[in-house]
């Protein structure tokens, strides 16, 4: 960081005043622990992961490293595997999210509405969110379990579930046991955040287009909906680089077994598992740009300067 | 439009108390059934014979226990840390005018996006050189710098509700500055750190993925790292119901946290995400 420059503020550079530049000093005294401590955990990791996947390096055999430029990287990109484990983290995270939407908004409107036991409902959805991933992963294993699970006994009468069903047997199922997993978790928090959003949608507003004679449906389009995009972005878009990220479920449920494995798994296995620090640090590479991409992606389609929506309004 | 609360309002109360709380009785339940049951298959809900054998087995587990120490002295001092530095820079962030503050902002925005998964390769790697590897320090260190961004946007939000004039206003009273940032400022300004921490607390108890590839022992395997090697005996039969026991051991805290704190814990969440 290149913060020690201080200036006096550009707003008022004719003459600013000792004590502005007093408090500029302070501000950045005050933030630079903080700065310094994200930086040389996150950025300057990167900058290595950058620099290493350009070279072929296993910390087995160490003494081999060569550099090889954007080998790692076309590797990587004309491998069958990436693209497969890509298009099951882009598939868990859209269909995921969109789901926590739908249910996390009916939560919310549940929640909005209720006059009694707050506290108890309040209690309940944080339970879901508090709990460890790795828990709720065992958790729903077990309930999928073919042994140990309820799943297929209490839920036999539907044309696809049968008492033998093996919900670890084949790619759908498993995949959609991680699913229902990393739903069930992230749910409540989705619909927090969309309950605050909901709370601040003028109740006059409401009554105004009852008043008017909007339907249920035209209130919750045309009135509800629009006022809160900001919490609905930020709600979305929280949850969906985090599932992208999916990597707890999928390693207690499955171990990517199936072809169930994220691009997170796949990243984890090249460099714990195998030592391919080259070719790790060029997944892990492609996987913040992904993030970036995914990012730029879905602010561009909200239309909300982020910064503005999360903070300084 | 606060109208009477309708049936269906009712069905969807009790949708979300079932949502929420089946998977978490289902684990005590399967916690509660003996190993020998869970070997050869158990389907049924309930127990067929209650057991709390699994409790004891696993508090007499040495792993398990020094996971459960290396997971609340891990979580405990990298909330410390990192609530201390996010008070700093949110104070600064909530009060004062400077140069960069939308630069901390967004570098805290990045970093709360990253894909933690990224810096495993790297952070194995300076980890082994400096010696962090497997140690407590090396998981704190990465556990403060991810919660900071959650940690600094809470408690700015917060801070900006203060009503810092409160401050002057004792001052004016005779007041000292200390008397005042004491008695006025401080009791206003702790819930927030306090909600700060909670959630700073969660992560770091929740976190995975680092605490499976920066220890390789027993000296700093957090709970969940450890559950997932937890194989028991048999590893081609690894005994669910005592992985069960374990599971409903380290939520206790979760639930024990929820309860007594969930007011604070819904507005920590919540801070910041609807303005704008």
């Amino acid at each position: 960081m290149t913060e020690t420059a201080v200036a006096p503020r550009t707003t008022t550079p004719a003459r600013a005043s000792d004590r502005s530049i007093a408090e500029n000093r302070l501000g950045l005294r005050l933030v630079a622990p903080a700065v310094v401590l994200m930086v040389l955990v996150t950025a300057y990791p990167m900058i290595q992961a950058l620099y290493l996947s350009l070279f072929k390096y296993r910390l087995t055999v160490p003494d081999d490293k060569s550099f090889t430029g954007l080998g790692n990287y076309v590797t990587v990109l004309s491998d069958s595997l990436f693209w497969k484990d890509m298009l099951n983290t882009v598939l868990i995270m859209i269909i995921t999210v969109a789901i926590e939407l739908v249910i996390g908004f009916a939560f919310a409107m549940v929640m909005h509405r209720i006059v009694f036991a707050r506290g108890l409902m309040r209690t309940s959805i944080l339970i879901p969110y508090g709990i460890i991933t790795v828990v709720s992963a065992f958790a729903w294993q077990f309930t999928f379990s073919l042994n140990n699970g309820f799943v297929n006994s209490w839920f036999h009468w539907l044309p696809w579930i049968g008492p033998d069903t093996n919900w670890f047997g084949d790619h759908w199922h498993a995949m959609f046991a991680i699913m229902a997993s990393e739903i069930w978790k992230t749910t409540p928090f989705m619909s927090l955040l969309l309950l605050a959003g909901l709370s601040q949608v003028s109740e006059d507003m409401l009554e105004a287009a009852k008043v008017d004679g909007a339907t249920w449906t035209q209130r919750l389009v045309k009135v509800i909906l629009p006022n809160m995009r900001a919490a609905i972005m930020v709600a979305v878009l929280f949850r969906a680089l985090d599932a992208f990220r999916i990597f707890d479920n999928i390693f207690i449920m499955t171990k990517g077994a199936q072809n169930t494995e994220s691009s997170s798994f796949l990243t984890y296995r090249q460099v714990i598992e195998q030592f391919q620090l080259g070719m790790g640090s060029a997944l892990s590479v492609l996987l913040f740009l992904s993030v970036l991409l995914i990012a730029y992606i879905l602010v561009k389609l909200f239309r909300v300067d982020l910064a503005q929506a999360r903070q300084e309004a | 439009m606060k109208q009477r609360m309708g049936p269906g309002h009712w069905v969807g109360f009790l949708v979300i108390l079932v949502w929420c709380l089946l998977p978490v009785v289902w684990i005590v339940m399967v916690s509660l059934k003996p190993v020998a049951e869970t070997t050869t298959g158990s389907p049924q809900f309930f127990p067929k014979t209650w057991t709390i054998q699994n409790y004891k087995d696993i508090v007499k587990n040495d792993d398990f226990l020094h996971a459960l120490v290396n997971s609340f002295g891990i979580a405990l001092i990298a909330t410390f840390l990192a609530v201390v530095f996010a008070t700093l820079a949110a104070y600064a962030i909530a009060r004062l005018e400077f140069r960069g503050k939308r630069v901390v902002l967004s570098i805290a925005l990045a970093i709360a996006m990253f894909p933690v998964v990224s810096l495993v390769g790297p952070l194995f790697d300076m980890w082994r050189v400096l010696h962090l590897f497997n140690t407590w320090p090396g998981l704190i260190i990465p556990y403060m710098s991810f919660t900071l961004p959650l940690a600094i946007w809470t408690l700015s939000a917060f801070f900006r509700e203060i009503p810092w004039e409160m401050e002057q206003a004792a001052q004016v009273d005779g007041a000292t500055s200390w008397q005042a940032f004491r008695k006025v400022i401080v009791p206003l300004a702790a819930p927030g750190v306090f909600t700060a921490a909670i959630l700073t607390f969660f992560f770091a108890w929740n976190e995975f993925v680092l605490a499976i590839s920066l220890t390789s022992t027993t000296a700093a395997r957090t709970v969940p790292a450890q559950m997932s090697f937890f194989v028991g005996s048999d590893q081609f039969n690894p005994p669910y119901s005592q992985l069960a026991a374990a599971a409903v051991v380290v939520t206790v805290p979760v639930v024990v946290i929820v309860l007594l704190f969930q007011r604070k814990i819904v507005a920590g969440l919540t801070s910041g995400a609807v303005k704008g």
